[in-house]
């Protein structure tokens, strides 16, 4: 039997779109999950709101795992113990997708935090629902604290289109207002706390407020050590490192950056809607 | 063929021991035979599995050992022979899973003329309250827990004046009448067991949760704790009396209602004091230091 | 062409996988202590891992002697052994089991398997061992804190985690959580390479369904455990606000021993509700890697094909999916709406269908095998017994009326013995005597083994079956001592006194299987190469035992799956999977030496 062509470029390219795709179910389907949560929390009436919820994420993951396992190995109705005559199954280069291992890892991690997100959102359902929950007035420094953020995601993004385009400097003052703008964000938060403990709400006064705390909490700390990955990218873009050697860096953060946002803006839309 | 026989033996001797074993259910007082009817139906379906799964691995250790001369047959899958496979699984789970929920409707469909008690948890002891004449039991808070008022009944609730209150580890049941048991805890979370009525439930801080049962014989049972509830968990004891109702009625009638262990209380004499309840047993009180 | 495996395409030329940017260790520090190497990672796991285990054996013997000997020993008093058995399940959960599988197994076979140089993301890799180390220590030093380690059972159920009537309220729980938070964000570290390295790294030719079942229950896991750990994180976190900060997440308005204290509306239950939606995920967590290694014994060992191979990936894939829904059947008595357990019996109870099927194609891969009774194979065997008596009375629990009486009573603790404790533990030891001449390339002691074996799976089966009929008598669990009672009869005590001294022979096993463990890498017996004769990867490699980079210069091209035993045409009754298709019917080379090289120098 002839051995089929195959020239090591030829590598299958199309199992990139479904990996991507995968993940996109898994955290859309995540954040999805989230909206559907605040549903419950507006009709509050419904019991357990938060269990029910949580039976949501569970049945979100579910349907994940089995259409992840379906997108990523379409090959899973392959019969491996049978020869594979004229396909270049030989060629399978071993990655499920094109992607660099770095961006794959970084959207498994964001699944990992996005189900961090949505189980505080579920807890926070379930909380509600008993009677001591007293909704606590959001600062309106959060308003201002949104917008940073936001700002800080553009920059990021332009830090990234930049650096794709080889652009020096468009790279650094990116990265460079990236981070100004996020530190701001944290230092704004920070303020926001303080507002509220100026005015009596203490974490532990009551539930709503001690949700409040974590959340920003945890949310800003996710947010400080991306500032982490930040200061060494920009860290070495200052050394003269050439753009090109960066770019990935700066994709990763600038995913992150806006992945945090999303993140945030849910959590924001939740405080404010309850 | 050593190997072999020795599963042979696993299966059987598991068979024998479950045969044998002098260790079984306590007889059942109350109206969750059905439990023990699943359970008994699991059992045959499940050991059988286990049996013929056994069996037939000894068979092919027995059967295929090494051989020089020999190969493994190759075979990658056999379609039809695991569609046969899960379908009768299926079928098995289902013989299991059809009753278990059928009796479960049962479990969570509380009659509506069920009695009422209310069984009440604390680091390490059981109290109880029955309703009393309006059968209705009175609202309570935790607030309210004070040396006199050990339940925490809302003293302005004119439901919970006449609520009786039996302040040590013993409790009375009437024969054959469907009861409500309602479970409220003052600290952690515990677990109201006794092992013939096969129903439990944990009792939950904040909550009140609740099972039913119909005593269905007479005579005392010992009430457990079934939920870790810290150092003194295992001396967390009482009694459950199971009694005609004439006598349960009598016996009743002898314990004082909540408004009288308020009017005691307040001449000075509380008889419902923590220290002084039957529920501090010896060890409690090591325990206590 | 006379059979199918010639069909086969022929040569191949070696991928062009982009090798992985290699760490070369400089000194002995950087070679043995940080290291960035996937091997030497998984031994610093293993050895972790065991050392913590040990610990939890001998907890484990100390609260045996109280059961079957109350009132026997001064030194054990109620809060040393409630902490015990705290100790004792959190470790060997945990600590052991789930960093064993998956750090250890998982750090050292993954790239082996699959293909690869090394882990995608060394430096991580390293870093997770060194937080996973930083959690065991926090472990350790809570035996030490003043008030000693937390007894607040393994869940860890507030309120009473952080009262004062559970031991160890104080810095026990303190150091528990944080223990547990360290364990998670290693873990993660450790997970995020195991992922990525499966779907990135594989070699050219290493489809998906080419893999080992091994790989597939450790990368099956590993999501699993990505998805499940953030929930004992949230709950960790929320538990700890609750203890110092004094926030009510969980904590209800309580009057703990005459006294209000300020919490206030909390929800015990939502804690439960956290802290399942990862504990049942957990026994998957372990029983997925297990399913999966015992997969390959069962077929190296008996030298044929995995049965039903594609059933096999597809169950794994639809258990480690379902049980995220079906978490709340360990809460059938907590007090949660009774209404639920209609909902958690059914998906419960249809989580056993594809997990049978797995057992049914462990042994339907035994029927007409050629059957080796080596020790990992009689390791296997013993699995099989005790994972399906431990599945079947999972079957009991997961049926929620039966539930009702059997839950919280030594039948449970005899079930996640069964199927969770020794049938994962069984598979560890196979798979350490299968794979130990691979990483030290001496055989381990047989004579040793089959003592360590029959004493482990005859004791361990001793212990545990009549534990259950205990709990049908209705012996509660996590009992200081039984007491008094009307309803448990004498010869219960003598049954629990039995118990114990089977308890403590099988220790004894342990420790001989520590010094086979020890005596063989010195004075084993030679393995060879593919003393097993096995076709995976890992037994392929250029060096024996595989060197730094796993492949020497080239990376093997992989032709055909993992199971390729007993195929009719062959020369040999393996074929490994890296044998080039030309050479199956002749390759009268490939013997003991394995394939050396085949990758590298294809046709002759
Ligand atoms: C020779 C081996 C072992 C012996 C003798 C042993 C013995 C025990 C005993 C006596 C208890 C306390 C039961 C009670 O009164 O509630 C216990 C609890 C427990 N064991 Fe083991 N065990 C062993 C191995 C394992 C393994 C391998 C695991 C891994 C899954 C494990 C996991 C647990 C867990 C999770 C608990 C529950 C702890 C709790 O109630 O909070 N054990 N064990
Ligand atoms: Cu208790
Ligand atoms: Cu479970």
């Amino acid at each position: 039997m002839p051995a089929p062509a195959m020239s090591p470029g030829a590598r299958p390219r199309r199992s990139r779109v479904r990996v991507s795709r995968v993940l996109a179910v898994v955290v859309a389907g995540l954040l999805g999950g989230a909206a559907e949560a605040s549903a419950h929390v507006s009709g509050s009436a419904a019991a357990a709101p938060g269990l029910i919820y949580l039976i949501v994420v569970g049945a979100t993951i579910v349907l994940s795992l089995i259409a992840g396992a379906y997108f990523i190995g379409q090959t899973l109705t392959e019969k491996p113990w049978l020869p594979v005559p004229g396909k270049v199954v030989h060629l399978h280069d071993g990655r499920a997708s094109s992607l660099p291992s770095a961006t794959l890892g970084l959207r498994v991690f964001l699944a990992v935090v996005a189900v961090v997100f949505s189980l505080l959102v579920a807890a926070y359902a379930e909380r509600m629902a008993f009677p001591d929950w007293r909704p606590l007035p959001e600062p309106w420094l959060l308003w201002p604290n949104t917008a940073v953020l936001i700002l800080s995601s553009i920059a990021l993004q332009w830090a990234r289109v930049s650096a794709r385009r080889g652009q020096d400097e468009g790279a650094k003052l990116g990265l460079l207002a990236g981070g100004v703008f996020a530190f701001a964000f944290l230092a704004g938060q920070l303020l926001a706390w303080q507002q509220l403990r100026a005015t009596g709400y203490f974490a532990a006064a009551n539930p709503a407020n001690s949700f409040f705390y974590l959340i920003t909490a945890l949310h800003g700390l996710h947010l400080l050590g991306g500032l982490v990955a930040w200061g060494l990218t920009t860290a070495k873009l200052w050394r003269g490192v050439e753009v090109f050697r960066v770019q990935a860096s700066v994709e990763l953060c600038a995913v992150y950056w806006h992945f945090l946002l999303v993140v945030w803006v849910v959590l924001f839309g939740l405080l404010l809607i309850t | 063929m050593v190997v072999a026989l020795i599963l042979v033996l696993v299966a059987v001797g598991s068979v024998a021991f479950h045969l044998l074993s002098p260790w079984w259910w306590t007889p059942i007082a109350s109206n969750w035979s059905y439990i023990d009817h699943t359970i008994i139906i699991t059992f045959w379906i499940t050991g059988v599995v286990f049996v013929a799964i056994i069996l037939f691995m000894a068979y092919c250790v027995f059967r295929y050992r090494y051989r020089k001369d020999r190969r493994a047959e190759y075979e990658p899958e056999n379609k039809k022979m695991e569609w046969w496979l899960t379908g009768l699984t299926s079928v098995g789970v289902a013989a299991m899973l059809a009753p278990g929920l059928f009796v479960w409707n049962q479990f969570v469909s509380v009659p509506e003329d069920a009695a009422k008690i209310e069984v009440v948890g604390e680091q390490w002891q059981w109290s109880f309250r029955y309703p009393g004449k309006d059968g209705v039991l009175g609202t309570t808070d935790p607030r309210n827990i004070t040396p006199e008022n050990p339940f925490g009944l809302n003293p302005n609730d004119p439901k919970g004046q006449d609520d009786v209150l039996v302040q040590g580890p013993e409790a009375r049941l009437p024969l054959d009448k469907p009861v409500k048991v309602l479970l409220r805890a003052k600290d952690v979370l515990h677990d109201f067991y006794v092992p013939q009525f096969r129903a439990k439930m944990d009792l939950v801080p904040g909550m009140i949760t609740y099972f039913w049962i119909t005593p269905t014989r007479t005579g005392t049972f010992d009430v457990l704790c079934a939920e870790l509830c810290g150092l003194g968990h295992h001396v967390m004891r009482g009694k459950v009396v199971v009694e005609p109702e004439s006598e349960f009625q009598a016996w009743l009638q002898e314990q004082p209602t909540f408004a009288q262990s308020l009017a005691r209380a307040g001449t000075g004499t509380p008889d419902i004091n923590l220290a002084s309840s039957e529920g501090g047993s010896e060890p409690l009180e090591r325990l206590l230091k | 062409m006379a059979h199918a495996a010639h069909a086969e395409t022929a040569y191949v030329p070696p991928a062009e996988v982009p090798d992985v940017e290699l760490y070369h260790p400089k000194t002995f520090l950087g070679k043995y202590i940080w290291c960035q190497d996937a091997k030497v990672i998984a031994i610093q796991y293993a050895i972790t891992a065991t050392a913590i285990g040990l610990v939890a054996l001998v907890l484990s013997w100390l609260m045996r002697l109280q059961l079957g000997f109350p009132e026997s020993f001064s030194f054990i008093d109620e809060s040393s052994y409630y902490q015990f058995i705290t100790m004792h399940g959190m470790i060997m959960v945990i600590y052991l089991l789930t960093a064993l599988f998956l750090g250890g197994f998982g750090n050292y076979l993954i790239p082996l398997m699959v293909g690869a140089r090394d882990m995608v993301f060394p430096y991580v890799n390293m870093l997770s061992y060194w937080v996973y180390l930083a959690a065991v220590l926090v472990l350790v030093a809570s035996f030490f804190a003043p008030g000693g380690p937390t007894g607040a059972g393994w869940t860890l159920y507030p309120p009473q985690a952080i009262l004062q009537g559970t031991p160890g309220s104080g810095w026990g729980i303190i150091l528990m959580l944080a223990s547990l938070a360290l364990f998670i964000i290693g873990f993660t570290m450790g997970g995020l390479n195991y992922v990525v390295t499966v779907l990135q790294a594989r070699t050219r030719g290493m489809t998906l369904l080419r893999m080992p079942l091994t790989v597939w229950g450790i990368f099956v896991a590993t999501i699993l455990a990505l998805l499940a750990f953030p929930a004992l994180f949230v709950g960790s976190v929320m538990m700890m606000l609750d203890r110092l900060l004094g926030t009510s997440f969980f904590m209800p308005a309580i009057v703990e021993m005459g006294e209000r204290l300020q919490y206030n509306g909390g929800s015990p239950l939502l804690f439960q509700h956290l802290f399942w939606f990862f504990g049942h995920p957990e026994v998957y967590i372990v029983a997925l890697p297990a399913f999966g290694i015992v997969s390959d014994l069962i077929s190296t060992h008996a030298r044929r094909n995995i049965f039903g191979y594609r059933m096999m990936v597809w169950a794994i894939v639809a258990i480690g999916g379902l049980s995220f829904i079906v978490w709340a059947h360990h809460m059938y008595v907590s007090g949660m709406n009774p209404y639920f357990g209609f909902f958690f019996a059914t998906t419960t109870l249809i989580i056993a269908v594809p997990t049978a099927l797995k057992v049914y194609n462990w042994v339907l891969t035994l029927w007409r095998g050629n059957i080796h009774l080596t020790l990992p194979m009689l390791f296997s065997l013993a699995f099989i017994i005790t994972f399906v008596n431990g599945g079947i009375t999972g079957l009991f629990l997961g049926n929620v009326v039966v539930d009702v009486p059997l839950s919280d009573t030594m039948f449970v603790v005899a079930h996640f013995h069964m199927v969770m404790g020794v049938a994962p533990i069984l598979v560890i030891f196979g798979a350490i005597y299968h794979w130990y001449p691979l990483i030290t390339g001496r055989m381990l002691n047989e004579a040793m083994g089959r003592f360590h074996f029959w004493v482990t799976f005859l004791g361990a089966y001793a212990i545990y079956l009549p534990m259950h009929y205990l709990g049908f008598l209705g012996v509660p669990r996590r009992y200081y001592e039984m007491g008094e009672t009307m309803f448990v009869p004498e010869s219960a005590h003598f049954l629990n006194a039995g118990m114990s001294v089977v308890a403590l022979i099988v220790g004894f096993a342990q420790m001989v299987f520590l010094f086979n463990l020890a005596w063989s890498a010195f004075k084993g017996r030679e393995a060879g190469r593919n003393p097993w004769r096995a076709t995976t990867l890992e037994w392929q490699t250029h060096e024996s035992p595989p060197g730094h980079g796993n492949w020497g210069p080239a990376l093997p091209v992989v032709y055909r799956w993992a199971y390729a035993y007993g195929v009719p045409g062959a020369a040999q009754d393996f074929v490994p999977q890296n044998l080039p298709p030309d050479r199956v019917a002749t390759a009268a080379d490939v013997d003991h030496e394995g394939v050396r090289g085949v990758a590298v120098q294809p046709a002759e």
